[in-house]
């Protein structure tokens, strides 16, 4: 049975000041899954985070999708965004808020690439399932907030990698 | 790593512990299309985490669920609740006396063209003092189709879990389907 510890850090990212984009590139393929915490707030209120990928370069282009879900709490909807250029995956306002977003297998050049995020702010809880439709491995991520509302500054991102055995 | 960060990732599907407590048990990744796989050595940890990527073999636009089967037990004696959208409404619903743990709709067909995927904890899995539950975090988008949801299971049962089988709700998981076994330790 093989067994080694994971869960590695690899980068934080803590804003010393509003900032709208928080890229982590040339990350390492020797993980097998990536997760990013994001903890902090925005210059407003209750948007969507989103998430764009790539290899050498973001992929920029309508290639993404997401299907979420949200109570809201009265209420607990789905909705859905088709060939978007981004991939929604996190919630944050503008008082607390954190989100999780999970970058399942992301270096393996076979299959699409899966992400499955988690948000809390203090409107909504809302989880999503998004796809790149793109076999190539991941090394360069963006994360920003939707509506171009910057991250506030003390918001700080920190990646993770997860190693398989 | 700070107790606030530990906190945010054990209730938010992101199980993980102090520095060097979250370990690496055991991989399985298909070469071929197959009907289920089992993990059988995992003790000496406090949880265990399973994350996975899944397709089904099955030529369709359909989805799979997938099933959880502990100590090889197909009795009655599991239950399940869940809660997922599909693009358009949230449903949920819950199940007594089933014959496994269950996270629904979240092995897509091959005609979808994606991978499925869950984050699977599997809490305090060596206590023989009260029954096993199961939470997930799973889903999968296919452009335009797919599932997302929170699910949970409960395997009544007291015994220690020594032995776990994943299986898809029919047909085979598709080659290149990844299962990743990690355990947490306690203090």
């Amino acid at each position: 049975m093989a067994a080694g510890s994971t869960y590695t850090p690899i980068a934080t990212t803590t804003l010393g000041s509003a900032q709208a984009t928080v890229t982590f590139s040339s990350i390492s393929g020797s993980y097998t899954d990536l997760v990013l915490i994001i903890g902090g707030k925005n210059a407003s209120s209750d948007q969507g985070i989103v998430t764009q990928v790539g290899n050498g370069s973001i992929d920029t282009g309508s290639n993404y999708s997401t299907t979420y879900l949200i109570g809201d709490g009265t209420n607990a909807t789905s909705g859905r965004a088709s060939s978007a250029t981004s991939i929604i995956a996190g919630r944050m306002d503008n008082v607390a808020s954190t989100s999780i977003i999970n970058y399942m297998n992301y270096s393996n050049t076979t299959t699409y690439k899966t992400v499955l995020g988690r948000g809390n702010d203090g409107a909504l809880v809302i989880q999503h399932v998004g796809l790149w439709r793109n076999t190539a491995a991941i090394n360069t991520i963006n994360v920003f907030n939707l509506s171009s509302v910057n991250f506030a500054a003390g918001t700080v991102l920190t990646l993770y990698g997860i190693a398989a055995a | 790593m700070s107790s606030m960060i530990l906190g945010i990732l054990a209730s938010s599907g992101g199980a993980a512990g102090a520095a060097n407590s979250y370990e690496s048990i055991a991989t399985t990744t298909l070469g071929s299309a197959q009907s289920s796989v089992s993990f059988n050595s995992f003790a000496g940890y406090t949880h265990l985490q399973l994350r996975a990527i899944m397709q089904s073999s099955v030529a369709g636009a359909g989805y799979k669920d997938l099933f959880i089967r502990v100590n090889s037990d197909t009795g009655s004696n599991y239950a399940r609740h869940g809660l997922y959208g599909n693009g358009s409404s949230a449903v949920a619903y819950a199940t007594a006396s089933i014959a496994r743990m269950e996270v629904a709709l979240t092995i897509p067909e091959t005609t979808n063209n994606g991978f499925g995927v869950v984050v699977i904890d599997l809490l305090d899995y060596l206590n023989t003092n009260k029954y096993k539950t199961m939470r997930a975090l799973g889903g999968t988008d296919n452009n335009g189709a797919g599932y997302v949801g929170l699910f949970s299971s409960l395997w009544q049962n007291t015994n220690a879990i020594t032995s776990i089988e994943l299986l898809p709700s029919s047909g085979n998981f598709n080659t290149y389907s990844q299962f990743a076994l990690y355990g947490i330790k306690g203090v």
